[in-house]
This record gives structure tokens, sequence and C-alpha cells, in this order.
């Protein structure tokens, strides 16, 4: 259960008093409750952990974090190219 | 972030780039303990502890909530569960965790009303919709699973869910990384800080404990290159004999993680010893309800009697969790322990190591490769 799972939210609405939403998880539907995620919006990507997102998904550092390695790579590429 | 940026995390070039980038800086042997058994599951299903160069042993940490919930508290949760009056809700993994007499699954085979939940908030809505019922949730788990326990409670207050309660069995990260580094028999010499755990409670924890012990600890997520990562920087830091606290998950963690749904936690629980199963009590490793929520803790609700609890004199799991014995080691294991017939917790769940073992790698030990 620690393994949260990563969906986007498309459907965004109040029950009891909860912020809650519809998720997306590569085509399954499930509702999670987003009061831990206010900053949250419609098409966001979100981590799921039991019934409740935690953590907006960031993009940005997600394509970061692969051209840095992508760079690693293309840098090995050109070295044997030298060599 | 779409699925397709996600299975970038996956991508065999990169990943054998990794595994060459650590080769490259390895020079002496080092054992990495890996705390959430999360990524146990993921090392042993993508093989990486065979792809990477033999100096790197994996030691699989003991962060698998359904094994390291202790015999006594399955053992109450059994009790509970073969009351006539209750309906007793559980995440699936739970049923099949040997208490001292039976497990969840024959309660219920019994006649007991056990019944799965994806939530505790579906737990809260079985509670409503069964007012003439007890309703009582299985509420165990890491800081992963606490903002949503604590959340469920604060709701079944404000909408007066009064035959709602849990059975808490909340277990801390940091302080069994101390207890196990505290340990005279421990090798751990590098810490793969469990990356969802993070995302809730960043990892201000972490620098206190990374200089105490000179430790490096890396924040790491799931992926395969994730976890490579995360090995890489470790390393990186052992072979240069520094003990920062870095993270290498930063999609999902920041140095104060969830401000708001630690707030919660803190406004529910409160910090306990607890007992660990297969490892004993870890000072202030646990949190328990605090007083003012006592009428949703199942414990003082309902009025359990003595438990005397028996492990099977075969299971050495404690050991495993500690990083001390292989699962292969256990004279059980594969043979009379089965995931259909666990002996031991650690054989229940899949981030349990010794099912991680038993689904991905059965015929253990193999030789290592030395090169991908
Ligand atoms: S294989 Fe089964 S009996 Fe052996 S340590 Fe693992 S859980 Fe216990």
């Amino acid at each position: 259960m620690c393994l949260g799972v990563p969906g986007k939210i498309v459907e965004i609405y109040e029950t009891n008093g909860l912020a809650m939403g519809k998720i997306d998880f590569g085509g399954v539907l499930r509702e999670a409750c987003l009061t831990y995620v206010p900053e949250a919006k419609l098409g966001d990507y979100v981590l799921v952990h039991v019934g409740f997102a935690l953590n907006v998904i960031s993009e940005e550092e997600a394509k970061e974090t692969l051209a840095l390695l992508n760079e690693i790579v293309n840098l090995e590429e050109e070295i044997s190219a030298q060599d | 972030m779409d699925q397709k940026l996600w299975n970038g995390f996956r991508e065999p070039k990169l990943v054998q780039a990794k595994i060459r980038q650590i080769q490259k800086i390895v020079t002496r042997p080092w054992t990495i303990m890996e705390i959430c058994g999360g990524q146990t599951h993921a090392i042993k299903k993508y093989g990486l502890d065979q792809l990477l160069p033999p100096e790197i042993e994996f030691i699989h940490g003991p962060g698998c909530p359904v094994c390291v919930t202790s015999l006594e508290l399955v053992d109450k949760a059994l009790q509970i569960a073969s009351l006539p009056n209750v309906i007793f809700t559980s995440y699936g993994d739970m049923l099949r965790v040997p208490g001292s007499t039976g497990d969840l699954f024959s309660v219920k085979a019994n006649g007991g009303d056990v019944r799965v939940v994806y939530s505790p908030l579906d737990s809260l809505k079985i509670a409503r919709e069964n007012p003439e019922k007890e309703v009582v949730f299985f509420a165990i788990g890491f800081e992963t699973t606490a903002p949503a326990n604590a959340m469920c409670v604060l709701q079944a207050q404000s909408l007066k869910i009064n035959n709602f309660s849990m059975l808490v069995s909340h277990v801390c990260v940091p302080p069994a990384m101390r207890a196990i580094l505290s340990s005279p028999t421990n090798r751990v010499q590098g810490f793969l800080a469990a990356g969802h755990v993070c995302t809730v409670m960043g990892y201000w924890e972490y620098p206190p404990i990374a200089q105490e012990f000179r430790i490096p600890i890396v924040v790491t997520g799931f992926e395969p290159l994730d976890i490579l990562e995360g090995v890489y920087r470790v390393v990186r830091q052992l072979e240069k004999g520094t003990y920062e606290v870095e993270n290498a998950y930063s999609r999902l963690v920041t140095y104060e993680g969830n401000v708001s749904a630690q707030k919660v936690i803190q406004q529910v629980f409160e910090v306990c010893d607890r007992k660990w199963r297969g490892i004993g009590v870890i000072p202030q490793s646990g949190w328990k309800l605090r007083k003012e929520y006592a009428q949703f803790d199942a414990e003082t609700r309902f009025d359990i009697q003595s438990i005397v609890t028996q492990e099977s004199p075969l299971c050495i799991a404690g050991f495993v969790l500690q990083g001390i014995k292989k699962p292969y080691e256990c004279s059980a294991f594969g043979t009379l322990c089965t995931p259909e017939n666990p002996l031991g917790a650690t054989m229940v769940s899949s981030e349990g190591a010794c099912a991680a073992y038993y689904q991905y790698s059965r015929n253990l030990p193999v030789p290592k490769m030395n090169h991908v």
C-alpha cells in the first residue's frame, strides 16, 4: 500500500465537506480525496495512496530528470564514437 | 505528466547506461538498504540486484507494513473480527497474515463479517450504511497511509459516525532506520530512503540521522531508473566518504513534504512506542490516536482479553526484516511457507521480502553476472 499510484484528475467535486475527484488511472476511473492537494487542477497528475491524493506530480521535474539521464547516454555515445 | 513520460523511467537504454555509470565508480563492496518493501519488490521484479556490479549488495529493509504489524495486534484483530456485531474492514493483504490461531480469512470462513476495502473512506461509508453494527478498520501502514486514516477520524467525528473505530498499527520509518543503525549486527552502509513516505513527510527528518551515523541517505523512487539513480548517488557518496541527504525523486518529493497532511496527522495521532513483528519494540516508532479521539480507538472500545501469541518456530522473518538473513536461508522458504500458505508475515504481501523472492527468484541463490 506504500506504492502510490499516479493518475490524472478528470473531475473535481465536494462530498460531505471534503474535496473529492475522479481520477483516471490509465483508463480505470476511481474516486480519491483531494483535500491534501488544494493546488491540484483538472488535468493534473497526482499520486494516490489508499484513496487520498497526496502530491501533484511535477511534470517539469520528471522531464528534467529524464533529460539529464539522456545526456549521459549521448555523452557515452560521443565518447565511444571518438574511440 | 502522462503515462509515456512516467514510462521513461523504465527505458532500457537509460537503465543500461545508469548501470554502466555505477560500474565505473564502484571500487569495493558496499551494502545498501532499501527501506521500502515496494522497492524490494521492484528490485526483484526487474532483477536489478542481478544487473548491478557484484560489489553492490542490497539488504532489504523492514518497510512493509503488513509484515511488521505485531502478532499481538493481528491476534486482537482476529478477536474483534470474530465478535458477532462487528464488520471488520481491512486491506486485502492483511487477510492472509498468520496470527497465533489462524488469519482473518479463517475468521471470515467461520462466519465473521470481514470485508476488504481499498481506502479507510470505504470503511467509513460501510459504517454510515450499517448504523446498527460496529465497523472497525485495521489501520496499518507507514507515513503514507496516516493522512488518510487521520482524515477519516476527523470525518467520523464531524459527521457523528459513532459506530466507527480503528485498530491502529501505525509505524514510522526514521526511528526504524535509527534502530537498524544502532544494532550491533548492522551491515548497512547507505540508505535508499522510501520515496513515497517522503512525499508525505519530506526529508527534513534525515539530516540528523545521516550526520550522527555518518551514512549517506538518498530519497529514492520506485521505477527501475529511480532505484538505480538512488544506488548511483549512494555509491558516489560512499566512494567519496561523504554522508549527505540527497533527493533523487524530485518529481514527487520536496524537503518539507506535504505540510497540510503532516498537520492533520499531528492533530489526530501522537508518537508512541511500537512493537514491530519479528523485531521487537522500537521506542517512539509508531503513532497512536490522541486521547481526544479515544472513542475511535478499537483497542479501548473492545475489551480484548490478554492474548498469548505464538509465532511459527521455523520462521526467521525477524532476521530477514533486519537484513541479517536472506529469505532463501529459511528452511521453510518455498516449501512449508509459500504465499498461498504463509508461515510468516513477510511471505504475505507482495511488498514482503520473502514473497518478493518467492515470486521472482525461486531458484536463488544464483551467481551474479558481472556485466550487462
Ligand atoms: S520464508 Fe516464511 S517462514 Fe521463512 S522467514 Fe519467510 S515468512 Fe518466515
